[in-house]
């Protein structure tokens, strides 16, 4: 049997979540996947024996909880533990701990400048209005501004009054953070250099911009949008690593009656009189569908498996000129035990939040620049996490394993493809600035996967290795996502849809493309909807 | 480099004999300090204030201290009230807003001497104080660990204190600051406190901070002196009409939704508003308050029947009008009270209200409607909280 009711293009988290949707309304629907394994960036591997490695995404706090309880994803295996705590060494010996505990985290900054100490609690509520505004919408549609119909109408005017409820002030205040770089939107409130720093590593994780750039303020509440167990702002680790996200994802689904067929690469989309018929797999065969989802990003899905002869031009245009840039790359080690950090006393909570060793933003833009003129940053900003501390399954005990997370890393080495030498540096790079702090973690290193925006482009699909699928800049968020008038998941040919971070919220283990999408496809199926609404935060 | 504290918990300077009278182990975290909530029996260290003397440690409570040419004149600016009109050697309870008029926090200022004062606030603000101070010739220290507090209340604090030889003790009028040696150095004394009776407040440099709390439990043993924790003191300010930050009202720069946070005259602390003075932050929203009407009213309700109104709603007929912020039974006054915020039109004294009060009894809950009517203030205020001299009881 080749034909199917839907077709969905890649088993990526946002993928399968979309299948697993269409899968509970009754359609009898087919996951796709180019790889021998599901999940796309939200993965497990096993490269070295006995260890695990959440290879790209790492750790978990922005998959929407409507969706964890509605595909009933603990009950497939899904458990998300919270972690806390982090720290910002500094390289004169001191470092900054920011505990999870709210008094010692408030004495902690203290003990860089007590003023600042006062003025996080002023930050902490500045931040946690927009991240109020934004989540209401995680789960919605977004409108179209310039649409007359009733829907639009509606969703236009809960969005207006939600912003309304801000007041004259606390409208200023959301215009200007969703335009403003986080460096000054920092500096409004801090004075120690370290703290700030510490602060500005959520603004820039996965974008192609510096802490002074425009736009990054926003990158900050993407990170601070989710929640664990209510906990808006905490992250966890999914025990098992990322992989168990795709693979309660995939069971769930399996259990609603679906397929999932592996080493199956989609080379072109089938359009037939301006309606998909289906796709056409890159080894020549073909599998039919009224209905095809892409869960690649919009270049990938426009660029690639579509004929540009099936598209408006202006879509082609808009594909082409999405913003999508390579900015970050990946190392995850198997150690052969837990490292020491210098000052850092062992049995410290701090040491199981994330690491960082960039102590200044003029040092995180001086890391900036340097992928700016074609290369790897040599003092890169880092999120470095030992999720074995708190996780159990992911190395042999008493071993660990270590994921890196490192940027600026270009796509393209001063404009020609990384070498392996390119690679070697890269690495060592990495390793080197870490052992600065970590004296004996060179001599615990069993196994190393590097991992370039190249690397992650050909493996998973990812356009020049962008973790989010397109920056996240206004230009490409909310009604703009992937690009204005195609923001509603359907694509620019009938029963051609979109499910990847690519479009609304964006990127991130989310699943709210995905769930999104599937509300859309439904309801022009004239299907009953399968997809929960959203929380109320109040 | 300061060194780092990887202590979990800080300890006040009274530490040492505070674990050792906490009998029950009820520790609670105040701002970062291990504070006791009860030491042996709620009831009884309630009471201790209200006929003999309790003594809770305040030494967490934030503490700035301002000096310099300006330091008058830029706390003037700060806060609602007029801070030109406090002498030296005198305390001042204020609030102080945002640039909307809207309470950020209550405290108190002690005048301590020419161009030198200090502010306890419940809530950190330091940044917000070097905002204020651009300008001024002004310099502001966060003093909070660096001054060791306790508040020293009760009908027999004063006979307390004159047994430890603080002789003239009984002459400090309310709000006033006096000073005795103590050891080799002295000890700061306030009739300042928060539970509406008789009492002081001391403070002491940290190093003599057990000392003091030794001589002070042997004058007293005679007089049944006994520590007491948060608890209590919570049922003291109740019966009393004293607001809680955090708990009445939300502090302006902590108010995530918009509304949340309340002006001075919402709060029932229009009396700390001088408009008098030509310029304070906040001046120019309260004006325009003052003059177009507020959006809510903060009352003491006067509750019938016996059953604590926390967390009930608060009706006008059928409609919700506000909610109760803190309620309870007042011992003493053998009352039950209530603080509420209502639409500002049911705010006034005399004003007839229903409270929505849930309770329960071994597991089976209960609704009452009870009447409660809006009543000019505290339920307990006894003339010795203002007698000077002060009576020995
Ligand atoms: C290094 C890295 C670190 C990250 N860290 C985090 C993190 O810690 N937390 C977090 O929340 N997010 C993180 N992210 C982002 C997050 O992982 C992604 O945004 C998200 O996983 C994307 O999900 P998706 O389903 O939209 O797309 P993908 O996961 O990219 O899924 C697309 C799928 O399509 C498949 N595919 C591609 N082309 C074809 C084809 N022609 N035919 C068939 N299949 C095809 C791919 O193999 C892939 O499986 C990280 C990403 C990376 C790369």
């Amino acid at each position: 049997m080749n034909k199917y009711d839907a077709i969905v293009i890649g088993a990526g988290h946002n993928g399968l979540t979309n299948a697993a949707y269409l899968a509970k309304a009754g359609l009898n629907v087919l996951v796709l996947e180019k790889n021998a394994y599901i999940g796309g960036a939200t993965v497990s591997r096993e490269l070295y024996p006995d260890w695990k490695y959440s290879n790209c995404s790492y750790v978990c706090s922005l998959l929407r909880p409507e969706i964890i309880r509605d595909l009933e994803l603990p009950r497939h295996g899904l458990q998300v533990v919270p972690y806390g705590g982090g720290v910002t060494f500094k390289e004169n010996g001191d470092y900054f701990g920011s505990h999870a505990d709210h008094e010692r985290l408030l004495r902690e900054i203290a003990r860089h400048s007590k003023r600042d100490a006062s003025a996080y609690e002023r930050y902490e509520a500045d931040v946690m209005k927009q991240t109020r505004l934004i989540r209401p919408f995680l789960m919605r549609t977004p409108p179209d501004p310039t649409s007359l119909k009733p829907k639009d109408l509606k969703e236009l005017s809960l969005l207006a009054k939600s912003f309304g409820s801000m007041g004259e002030e606390g409208l200023a205040d959301t215009m200007r953070f969703w335009t403003m770089s986080i460096g000054d939107f920092l500096d409004e409130y801090f004075e120690s250099d370290v703290i700030k720093a510490h602060l500005a590593g959520s603004g820039i994780i996965g974008t192609a911009l510096g802490v002074y750039s425009p736009g990054t303020a926003y990158v900050l509440l993407h990170h601070y949008m989710g929640d664990v167990d209510g906990s808006v702002g905490a992250w966890g680790f999914a025990r098992g690593g990322m992989g168990s996200v795709s693979a309660a994802l995939s069971k769930s689904f399996l259990s609603f009656g679906g397929t999932i067929k592996c080493d199956a690469e989609v080379g072109q989309i089938i359009v037939k009189n301006g309606k998909t018929k289906g796709v056409a797999l890159a080894n020549g065969d073909e599998l039919y569908a009224d209905i095809v989802v892409s869960n690649l990003d919009p270049k990938r899905t426009f660029l690639k498996i579509m004929d540009e002869g099936d598209l408006p031009s202006s879509v082609v245009t808009k594909a082409k000129n999405f913003k999508i840039r390579g900015s970050s790359g990946k190392l995850n080690i198997a150690l052969d035990g837990l490292p020491t950090f210098t000052g850092l006393p062992k049995d410290s909570p701090l040491c199981l939040g994330e690491k960082h060793f960039s102590d200044s933003l003029p040092k995180m833009e001086r890391a900036y620049d340097e992928w700016k003129a074609g290369t790897w940053s040599k003092d890169p900003y880092v999120d470095m996490l030992i999720p074995t501390q708190i996780d159990p399954t992911m190395a042999p005990p008493g071993k660990h394993m270590m994921s890196v997370f490192v940027q600026y890393a270009p796509p393209k080495v001063n404009g020609g493809e990384w070498t392996p030498e390119d690679k070697a540096g890269f690495e060592k790079t990495v390793i080197d600035q870490i052992s600065n702090y970590s004296p004996d973690f060179k001599d615990l290193i069993l196994h190393c996967e590097t991992r370039t925006p190249q690397d992650i482009e050909n493996e998973v699909g990812l356009t020049e290795g962008n973790i989010f699928m397109g920056e996240l800049t206004f230009d490409q968020l909310l009604f703009n996502r992937p690009f204005p008038g195609y923001a509603q998941y359907r694509g620019p040919v009938k029963g051609m849809y979109m499910c990847s971070s690519g479009t609304h919220p964006g990127g991130g283990v989310m699943a709210a493309p995905g769930a999104n999408a599937a509300r859309e496809i439904l309801q022009d199926l004239r299907l009953t909807n399968t997809v929960p609404g959203g929380y109320d935060d109040d | 480099m300061i060194p780092h504290d990887e202590t979990m918990m800080l300890k006040t300077p009274f530490h040492s004999r505070i674990e050792a009278a906490c009998e029950i182990n009820m520790w609670e975290d105040w701002k970062g300090y291990t504070s006791p909530q009860a030491y042996t029996e709620v009831e009884q260290e309630y009471f201790a204030v209200r006929s003999n003397t309790g003594v809770f440690d305040i030494s967490p409570m934030i503490k700035y201290r301002f000096t310099g040419p300006d330091a008058g004149a830029y706390l003037n600016r700060l806060v609602t009230r007029d801070i030109s009109k406090i002498g030296i050697d005198r305390v001042a309870y204020t609030v102080w807003c945002d640039d909307n008029g809207q309470v950020m926090d209550d405290g108190t200022i002690f005048h301590l001497a020419e161009n030198d004062y200090r502010l306890c606030a419940y809530a950190r603000c330091l940044d917000w104080l070097m905002w204020s101070a651009e300008g001024f010739d002004v310099t502001i220290v966060d003093e909070t660990a660096d001054v060791a507090a306790l508040a020293v209340q009760g009908p027999t604090s004063c006979a307390i204190f004159k047994e430890m030889g603080f002789e003239g003790i009984e002459n400090l009028k309310p709000f006033g600051i006096t000073r005795f040696p103590f050891e080799d150095s002295e000890v700061m004394i306030s009739r300042t406190g928060f539970t509406g009776d008789l009492g002081y407040e001391i403070w002491i440099d940290p190093e003599l901070a057990e000392a003091f709390w030794d001589a002070l439990f042997e004058a007293g043993k005679h007089r049944e002196i006994r520590p007491i924790g948060s608890a209590a003191l919570d049922m003291l300010r109740t019966e009393t009409g004293f607001i809680q930050a955090g708990v009445d009202f939300v502090p302006a720069e902590e108010a995530i939704r918009t509304g949340r946070s309340r002006s001075p005259f919402e709060l029932g602390l229009g009396w700390l508003v001088s408009f008098d003075k030509p310029v304070f932050n906040g001046r120019k929203a309260l004006l325009k308050e003052k003059k177009e009407g507020s959006r809510y009213a903060f009352v003491y309700l006067d509750v019938e029947g016996n059953k604590p109104a926390e967390h009930a709603f608060i009706y006008s007929g059928d409609k919700e009008v506000g909610t109760v912020t803190t309620g309870a039974w007042c011992p003493t006054a053998k009352t039950n009270v209530a603080f509420a915020q209502v639409d500002a039109k049911y705010g006034k004294v005399g004003q007839e209200l229903v409270a929505e009060i849930y309770y329960e009894r071994e597991l089976k809950w209960t609704r009452v409607m009870a009447k409660c009517t809006v009543i000019e203030g505290a339920v307990f205020n006894p003339p010795r909280k203002r007698q000077t001299p002060a009576p020995d009881f």
